[in-house]
């Protein structure tokens, strides 16, 4: 046995700028709540990292029901990032999440660039993160509302405070509501970011026509699941071809093989979000489904099919 | 508290009327530890569309591993599930939530309408005396129409319960509301328990405040996990707070529940 285990050992570590992950299969915030939720029916020991539930400076209730509808193959959800705020999170959260051997990526939002830093200052003292993952999908309060995640040079300047203020790895949580992605990239990678995760949920709306009221209270809310797959993979594709940094695939990733086209087309890693509500073993299975895949490739590494998507004849 | 999730062999698919299906499955792991008032997450189908598993309270659970649902069908999800032949697999996460307590003192009334009265037999099982005296359990049942309850009905009287009925097609029993039935008994009851649409839950969560008798109430959201990670099962606390459906409940005392708004 310990001569097949040797031989059938592929190593699927990769890093992520100064972050080193045992495996590329990580969860999507807002997803796998604190992870504890998870803890009977995932092995919280094996995954790449457990990205946790966005976490603001204040506790947030979050937005009324109904929050979530369920549309053709995906889901919209409005939960209005409902969360237990910094000081809960570190005196409640974080003491499970040190138990789990995965490595821990907190998620932080704000209304403002120094809410950022202030999360990312007061978040980079407490043991056990190993990294932060910037959600820039929110409204900059002092801005007029504008959402930080779709002008460059704000998506810019929360990097840069983050970056100012924390030795931890940043990553930057791209929204696919903007004109171009690519651009948003930049501007973050520019001032600093470690990497780029993305997408966030595709803004939408459904509508019941026996009551013609909308079917989220809050009118409108974000699109996940694997509905969309084919845009996520195509921003991913666009983005690693543009920018050094690392790059986190996120967007309806359910299985092995969804997870090796992100992988191909340039992410370093990705992030699994709605499967792991309709499949707690999505993860699991999609870390066993990218070894097999290397074994049948007869490749000897995960490091070897990133990017490798083939083009031309 | 400890869920699983658990790939359960169906046993056998009963249908009961022309939307309403009572599944038999093996589910050793769920059924040991359910509890009346908890529910699995149970997938539909094995395609993508529909997405997202649906929410089952347990109806009922042995010993000896089954586990009985109750399945209305309502859209996509449940046509499909309800449509499974014994030997089908249907993968089940569970059990989930907080059910209802212990009863501490009798009589306790039951009141389920229609789809709601799936945990109450659960209830009846479990927690009363097997069997109770008639006049330890009052059991109101209400539904569309008599042939969706004769069934039902007939397994509380066989539990010794005293049952009563109401139609609203006067099929049955009473021709009017379920919650016609409750005030008569309400003096000598010491708690009621109720599972059915909200405005009938909160028609029973009014009497019983204004009669201060307690009352404890299962809710219902649509719920992408059921485990507290979605956060989309909410509903209105009557302290003003949002309360998640999947981890609070889905039991609740009702004077906790916003029901008018």
């Amino acid at each position: 046995m310990e001569t097949l285990n040797s031989i059938a050992t592929i190593p699927l570590a990769v890093t992520i700028g100064p972050l080193q992950l045992a495996n590329p299969v990580m969860t999507a915030s807002g997803t796998f709540g604190y992870a504890s939720e998870f803890s009977n029916l995932v092995d919280l020991d094996r995954l790449g990292a457990l990205v946790v539930k966005g976490i603001s400076l204040e506790p947030r209730s979050g937005n009324p029901p109904p929050r979530i509808v369920e549309t053709a193959c995906g889901m919209l959800n409005a939960i209005g990032l409902e969360n237990v705020g910094l000081e809960r999170f570190i005196t409640e959260k974080m003491p499970f999440l040190r138990t789990c051997q995965s490595r821990v990526i907190v998620n932080i939002l704000g209304d403002s660039i120094e809410e950022y830093a202030i999360l990312a200052k007061e978040l980079s003292g407490v043991a056990g993160i190993d990294g932060l993952e910037i959600n820039i999908s929110c409204p900059n309060v002092k801005k007029g509302g504008v959402a930080f995640g779709t002008v460059p040079a704000m998506a810019a300047a929360v990097t840069q405070a983050v970056k100012n203020v924390t030795e931890l790895p940043v990553i930057v949580k791209l929204s696919p509501n903007v004109t171009d992605i690519v651009a948003m990239a930049q501007a973050v990678e520019t001032s600093g970011a470690d990497a780029v995760s993305l997408i966030n949920t595709l803004i939408g709306m459904a509508i019941d026509v026996q009551t013609r009221k909308p079917r989220l209270a809050n009118i409108i809310g974000g699109l996940s699941g694997p509905a969309i797959k084919p845009v996520a993979l195509r921003m991913v594709w666009q983005v690693a071809s543009a920018v050094s940094i690392p790059v986190i695939g996120i967007g309806g990733i359910g299985t092995a093989e969804d997870a090796i086209e992100f992988l191909l087309a340039g992410a370093t890693a990705v992030q699994v979000g709605t499967a792991n509500f309709y499949n707690p073993s999505a993860t699991e299975q999609i870390l066993a489904g990218i070894d097999l895949y290397l074994r049948q490739q007869g490749e000897t590494s995960v490091q070897a099919i990133i990017g490798s998507l083939r083009l031309g004849a | 508290m400890s869920e699983y999730q658990e790939n359960s062999v169906v046993q056998s698919n009963d249908r009961v009327t022309d939307s309403l299906y009572r599944l038999t499955l093996h589910a050793p792991r769920i059924a040991e530890r359910a509890q009346p008032g908890q529910f699995v997450m149970a997938a539909c189908g094995q395609s993508l569309d529909p997405l997202l598993r649906r929410p089952f309270s347990i109806h009922q659970a042995s010993a000896t591993g089954t586990l009985q649902l109750l399945v209305k069908v309502i859209g996509r999800g449940t046509r499909l599930l309800s449509s499974v032949r014994p030997g089908d697999i249907v993968n089940l996460i569970g059990p989930l939530g907080r059910g209802f307590s212990r009863p501490k003192e009798s009589p306790v009334c039951l009141v389920g309408g229609g789809i709601g009265i799936a945990p109450l037999v659960f209830f009846a099982q479990r927690f009363l005396h097997q069997p109770p005296p008639s006049e330890d359990c009052v059991v109101l049942l209400g539904s569309r129409t008599g042939n969706e309850i004769l069934q039902l009905a007939a397994e509380f009287i066989d539990l010794g319960c005293l049952v009563l009925t109401a139609t609203d097609d006067g099929s049955h029993g009473h021709h009017g509301l379920v919650t016609d039935l409750l005030p008569p008994y309400l003096s000598q009851i010491k708690k009621v328990y109720v599972c059915g649409p909200t405005a009938m839950m909160s028609a029973v969560a009014g009497i019983c405040h204004d009669a201060t008798v307690p009352c404890e109430a299962s809710l219902e959201a649509h719920m992408a996990c059921g485990l507290g990670a979605c956060l989309g099962c909410t509903i209105h606390g009557a302290d003003g707070s949002y309360k998640h459906v999947c981890k609070q409940g889905p039991v609740f005392n009702a004077e906790e529940i916003a029901w008018k708004r």
